[in-house]
C-alpha cells in the first residue's frame, strides 16, 4: 500500500536557523496519526512541506506516492486546514462553499450543504461574525468536502474551548470513518490527541524524537520503580528514555520489546502523555548534564 | 440500543473499555440475542474516538462469538450472556451488599478502605477457589 506521507533525509532552513533537520519517516495510509510536539519544533514546517507551501532545503517528500502540489489533480487528493482554521472573515459561509465548489474538482455539494445544515450554521452569516468553533467547523467543512484522501490539520482545536474542541474532533472522526481518509493533525497538547490518533509522530527540537504505531509504543515502554540503579547497568534490551534518581530511589522510562523480569522493579504502563513528555524532555535536557549521562553509559 | 462511554484516567485502553461495557451490557441484560450494536460511525460521532478503535473492539467481541456483523447493516448480539435466573439474583444480592456497606461506614471505614477491603477479600477468595 502507498505510503500517505514518505519523507527521507528532509530538512528545511530558514536563513541560518534549521526549522527541521534529517525527519524520515513512513506514515502508512488510512491512519490518524497524532504529530505532537512544543512550540517550534517544527510541526507546521513538516506539514507545510507535505502540502508544497514550503519546498524542502534538503531531502525528499512523497505524498499519496507523488510529489507535493506537483499537479492539479495532487492538490485534489490533500486537504489542508492551516493554523487557527482561517477562513474570509469578509465572505459569508455560502460563499465559502461557491469557492469551494469551484476550486476543487472532487467537491461533494451535498456534504458540504448537509454539514452545515447539521452545524446549525447561516449561510447568509459572514465568516467573520462566526464563533472560533464554527469557524473551525467550516473550515474543516471545506477540507473534507473536497473529498481528499489526506488531510493534514495544523493545530486545528490549539483556540477553541473544551466543547468546541470535542465537535470539532467528533466531526473529523466521523469523516474518518465515512470517507477512509488518512489524517495528520499537529497539536502541542497529547490530550487533544489521546482519543482520536492510532499513530504518533513526536517532534522536539526540530528533530522526529518517536514515531510508530500509538498501541505498540504503550507497549514497549514501561516506568521501573524500585532501588537506586545506575543507568549503565541497565540490559542492553532496555533503552532508558527517561530518568529521575534520588539517593535511594531510581525511576526509568525504558523502552523494551520483551518482558521486564527483574523482580527490584515495580513495573507500570504509561500514558500516551508520560510517553510523549519523555520523549520531548529527552531533547530539552540541558547539553552539559546530557554529555555526563553519556559518560556515565559509555 | 446502548451507549458507550470512555474514562480516559482508567488507565484500561478505549477498545477494552468498548468491549467490557458489551460484556456487561450482556451479563446484566441491556442487550439480547438480535440487538443491534451502535454502528462505528455512531460511536465515534459520540466520542470523537477513532474508528480503528470501534473496529478492534468489535472484532474482539465477534472473536469472542458475541456478535456478529452483517455486512452493510450492522453489528448484532449473537449471543446472550445472562439468563434470567442470574438477573433476577442481582436484587437480593445488592440488598446484601448495601447492608454491609452500611456496616462498613459505621464501623468508620472511608471509601478508598472499602474499596480495598472488597478488592482484597476478592483476590483472596478467588485464591482459595471460593469465588
Amino acid at each position: 500500500m502507498t505510503a500517505a506521507l514518505e519523507t527521507t533525509g528532509l530538512g528545511k532552513r530558514y536563513r541560518r536557523r534549521w526549522a527541521l533537520t534529517d525527519c524520515t519517516i513512513t506514515i502508512p495510509a488510512g491512519r490518524v496519526v497524532g504529530l505532537v510536539g512544543p512550540n517550534g519544533a517544527g510541526k507546521t514546517t513538516l506539514l507545510q512541506l507535505a502540502v508544497g507551501l514550503l519546498r524542502p532545503t534538503v531531502g525528499r517528500v512523497t505524498v499519496l506516492g507523488g510529489q507535493p502540489a506537483e499537479s492539479p489533480e495532487q492538490l485534489g487528493r490533500v486537504g489542508f486546514v492551516a493554523q487557527d482554521t482561517p477562513t474570509y472573515a469578509g465572505l459569508s459561509v455560502a460563499d465559502h462553499l461557491h469557492l469551494g465548489a469551484w476550486l476543487n474538482p472532487r467537491w461533494d455539494e451535498d456534504m458540504a450543504q448537509e454539514r452545515i445544515g447539521r452545524l446549525g450554521l447561516d449561510p447568509k452569516q459572514r465568516a467573520g461574525k462566526l464563533s472560533g468553533g464554527q469557524r473551525a467547523q467550516l473550515a474543516l467543512t471545506l477540507a473534507i468536502a473536497k473529498r481528499p484522501e489526506l488531510l493534514l490539520l495544523d493545530e486545528p482545536v490549539a483556540s477553541l474551548d473544551p466543547l468546541a474542541r470535542r465537535e470539532f474532533l467528533q466531526h473529523l472522526m466521523e469523516a474518518v470513518a465515512d470517507q477512509e481518509l488518512s489524517v495528520v493533525l499537529s497539536s502541542h497538547l497529547v490530550a487533544d490527541l489521546e482519543r482520536v490518533c492510532d499513530y504518533l509522530v513526536v517532534l522536539a527540537g526540530s528533530k522526529v524524537q518517536l514515531a510508530g504505531d500509538v498501541e505498540e509504543l504503550l507497549a514497549t515502554h514501561h516506568r521501573l520503580i524500585g532501588p537506586r540503579r545506575e543507568p549503565c547497568t541497565m540490559p542492553s534490551d532496555q533503552e532508558v528514555v527517561g530518568m529521575s534518581q534520588t539517593e535511594r530511589q531510581s525511576t526509568f522510562i525504558v523502552r523494551c520489546d520483551g518482558p521486564i523480569l527483574d523482580p527490584a522493579w515495580t513495573v507500570e504502563s504509561l500514558s500516551l502523555e508520560d510517553l510523549v513528555l519523555a520523549y520531548m524532555a529527552r531533547d530539552s535536557e540541558p547539553k552539559r548534564q546530557r554529555r555526563s549521562h553519556l559518560g556515565v553509559v559509555g | 440500543m446502548i451507549e458507550f462511554h470512555l474514562d480516559t484516567r482508567s488507565g484500561v485502553s478505549p477498545y477494552l473499555q468498548i468491549v467490557q461495557q458489551v460484556r456487561r451490557a450482556l451479563r446484566l441484560g441491556l442487550l439480547h440475542e438480535g440487538d443491534q450494536l451502535p454502528t462505528v460511525k455512531e460511536v465515534v460521532a459520540r466520542l470523537a474516538i477513532n474508528p480503528n478503535t470501534v473496529l478492534k473492539a468489535y472484532r474482539e467481541l465477534e472473536h469472542e462469538g458475541l456478535v456478529g456483523a452483517r455486512p452493510g447493516v450492522g453489528t448484532f448480539v449473537t449471543k446472550t450472556l445472562s439468563d434470567g435466573s442470574v438477573v433476577a439474583a442481582h436484587g437480593p444480592l445488592r440488598q446484601d451488599l448495601k447492608r454491609w456497606l452500611g456496616k462498613a461506614r459505621r464501623a468508620g471505614l472511608d471509601d478508598e478502605s472499602i474499596e480495598a477491603l472488597f478488592r482484597d477479600t476478592f483476590r483472596s477468595a478467588e485464591e482459595q477457589g471460593v469465588a
